[in-house]
């Protein structure tokens, strides 16, 4: 059984603002044949002001589709056009508490079938640019086709290239035979063949990456974003060092010792990995736990 | 745990008395069988005694053809690899297209190795075609693998036939009869079948045990080698306490042979027919008219089967899917796929798997619920108008597809 939000599940057994509407100025109808998602948005635009003034839904899928599409109907309802494009597939998934990795494409869905509602009013034609493939990594959500179309681009040939560039393989690794046969058949394709011992393409090739200093005032930054919440609980956190992937921590106040502390850490580290697009480790500095164990005695 | 549980061919409630067979071998019978002293040797009477209760269960010629393993997936993978390793020069399996993953994935990898894999292909209900089977019998087969009943729609494949064929070609075969076992008779000693699987949460037993049914003379390389257990065919100490409740849950099933074939039947019977009287747009798929007694695999239209799935258990029904979405993966179930039902009604398919313990009670309610959670869910579904499906429901909703 999934792991779903109580709000998931709340919207999936009573979904707002499902059925047909009969006087729609703007429909979108998208869908995934493989993954048999189907969803049919239905709007009611303000031509003066172009204020979505009503949202309805028709959708064939599974629980999280039927709960995504009654989430983005509840969320649009009163947005101009412009500000419901915002709208992003993650701002879906957090206004439902989230949804397990291999859900978020119905997430997905939702924004898509946003946009061919608006391209419908707007007389525009939609084209859909996303595809989608069986999913890879399963700690970050990334699919085959995502990680085939980056080797593709960047001449990509080690997993580590990969877990660099698109961060699939990075969390606990039982992704990488997976990867491993994308490289394969990608590498084949330029005539190449997959070494799995392949040294990383240098990363100082890579464009925009940061120096060590810049690297440190970025992860710093990420920290400071992340204290308010802290604090909230009367705690904090406080850069240490950072040694490589390696980026050492103390949590302060009510954190330290903290029961929670094993979640925090991860949701900081999960944070860094996606504002610094690579891998890294969170853990504790010794001199935070030396001083935590001199507290107890 | 109050609910009405129709999901039997997931797994099965270990029964009572199984449980309290197995209880002492965790406590004061916790020797190893292997051992000289007393502690141990009462434990070997007790693994001799289980292992002649699955022969009897499947009429095997000798206790020592059967070979305890760790689940079905262990036997599957013993009995293919095994056979490959007996003869290195024959590059050819034959198994079908909805096989178990146990045997599927296992195929599929190994043709990256370089086997190559007939995948024999089936009808719309589900039924395999012999003439082309016989086509693919030649001496390059190292091996034949066929289910014997589909875990799916429980449809029941010629297993016995196929054999006789494969034997008169001199090619071994196996079959996965994990759903089979218990559900219907099996005879081994007047049949050509020279490999079965079985594993032991599908009978009443407990997860972590399975058996390899393995025909004496037929040539073996074991999966797992080091201690002399088993007879050397599969090392590793035993599962003493498991072992035991599998054979006392054969000796059961092999009671209930009869039950299971004409009370647990006619409740399934009277399920699907509940259910399809008074469903529209709703069919049962695979062969109706051979499969194990306890399964129904319906397909509701134009609704998606996790959903169902989830308004079923919010009334406390369990049942399972072969919709995409229950799974993970982006396919709806192969076994759909391969009998040529449309994604609309394949993400659709609910499938019911009844037990010895289900009750004529618990399948009246769920005739009662059913109705009512898809026409829920059919409201909210863009193929469906005010009273059935849309004018030309394919035409009528036609997304733009990723």
């Amino acid at each position: 059984m999934w792991d779903y939000s109580d709000k998931v599940k709340e919207h999936f057994f009573s979904p707002r603002n499902s059925g047909a509407m009969d006087d729609a100025n703007a429909v979108g109808d998208v869908g995934s044949i493989n993954c048999g998602d189907a969803l049919r948005l239905m709007l009611k635009v303000d031509p003066e002001t172009e204020t979505i003034q009503d949202a309805r839904f028709q959708t064939f899928g599974c629980g999280s589709a039927i709960a995504s599409s009654s989430a983005l109907t509840e969320i649009i309802k009163g947005m101009t056009l412009d500000d419901a494009l915002k709208v992003s597939n993650q701002d879906i998934a957090d206004y439902l508490d989230g949804l397990p990795p291999e859900k978020m494409h119905c997430s997905v869905m939702g924004r898509e079938a946003l946009q061919a509602a608006v391209a419908n009013y707007r007389g525009v034609e939609w084209k859909d640019d996303h595809e989608e493939g069986a999913l890879i990594c399963k700690c970050f959500a990334i699919d085959a086709v995502l990680i085939e179309e980056t080797v593709r681009a960047n001449n990509l040939s080690s997993v580590e290239d990969v877990i660099h560039y698109t961060k699939a393989g990075g969390g606990c690794s039982s992704c990488h035979e997976g990867i491993e046969e994308i490289l394969v058949k990608v590498l084949a394709e330029r005539g190449e063949t997959f070494n799995p011992h392949a040294v990383a393409v240098s990363k100082e090739d890579k464009p925009g990456k940061l120096n060590n200093l810049q690297r440190i005032k970025r992860i710093e930054m990420i920290l400071d974003s992340i204290r308010p919440q802290l604090q909230r609980d009367h705690g904090d956190i406080e850069l240490v060092d950072v040694d490589g992937k390696t980026i050492y921590v103390n949590m302060i106040g009510a954190c330290a010792g903290c029961q929670m502390e094993a979640q925090t850490l991860q949701g900081i580290q999960t944070r860094l990995i996606e504002d610094l697009g690579e891998f890294v480790k969170v853990v504790p500095s010794r001199t935070g736990s030396y001083a935590r164990a001199a507290s107890h005695v | 745990m109050d609910g009405i549980y129709l999901d039997n061919n997931a797994t099965t409630r270990v029964d009572d008395a199984v449980v309290a067979a197995m209880l002492p071998f965790f406590t004061e019978q916790f020797g190893n069988p292997s051992s000289m002293h007393s502690f141990g040797n009462k434990v070997g009477l007790a693994l001799k005694k289980a292992r002649m209760q699955v022969q009897e269960l499947l009429g095997a010629e000798h206790d020592s053809e059967i070979i305890f393993t760790s689940c079905g997936t262990e036997s599957d993978s013993t009995a293919i690899l095994s056979a490959l390793k007996a003869s290195p020069e024959k590059k050819e399996i034959i198994t079908t297209t909805i096989e178990h993953p146990a045997v599927l994935a296992l195929c599929t990898h190994l043709e990256k190795e370089g086997y190559k894999t007939h995948f024999l292909k089936v009808d719309e209900k589900g039924r395999l075609n012999l003439d082309e089977y016989q086509k693919l019998l030649t001496d390059k087969v190292a091996v034949v693998s066929i289910m014997w009943a589909n875990n799916e729609t429980g449809t029941l494949f010629p297993v016995e036939q196929m054999a006789e064929m494969a034997h008169a070609k001199g090619i071994p075969f196996h079959t996965d009869a994990v759903q089979a076992v218990g559900k219907v008779p099996i005879d081994l000693k007047n049949s050509k079948i020279d490999m079965l699987s079985l594993s032991g949460h599908k009978l009443h037993a407990p997860k972590g045990v399975g058996v390899l049914y393995l025909r004496r003379g037929v040539r073996f390389r074991p999966l797992l080698r080091g201690g002399h257990q088993e007879r050397g065919r599969r090392a590793g100490t035993e599962n003493t306490a498991a072992i035991v409740g599998l054979g006392l849950a054969c000796e059961q099933a092999m009671r209930h042979m009869h039950f299971e074939n004409t009370e647990v039947k006619r409740l399934r019977d009277k399920l699907e027919a509940g259910i399809l009287a008074k469903v529209p747009r709703a069919f049962a798929t695979g062969d109706v008219s051979n499969r194990l007694p306890n399964t129904s695999n319906i397909a509701f239209e134009f609704i998606e089967g996790e959903a169902i799935l989830l308004l079923l258990n919010k009334f406390g029904i369990a049942a399972s899917s072969g919709s995409a979405c229950t799974s993970g993966s982006l396919e709806p179930s192969h076994v759909m796929r391969a009998m040529g039902i449309p994604y609309t009604a394949a993400h659709g398919t609910i499938r019911f798997s009844l037990s010895r313990y289900s009750t004529e009670a618990e399948v009246d309610r769920v005739i009662q619920v059913v109705p009512e959670i898809v026409a829920q869910l059919r409201k909210l579904s863009p193929y469906w108008g005010e009273n059935g499906p849309a004018e030309e429901p394919e035409k009528a909703f036609a997304p733009v597809y990723a």
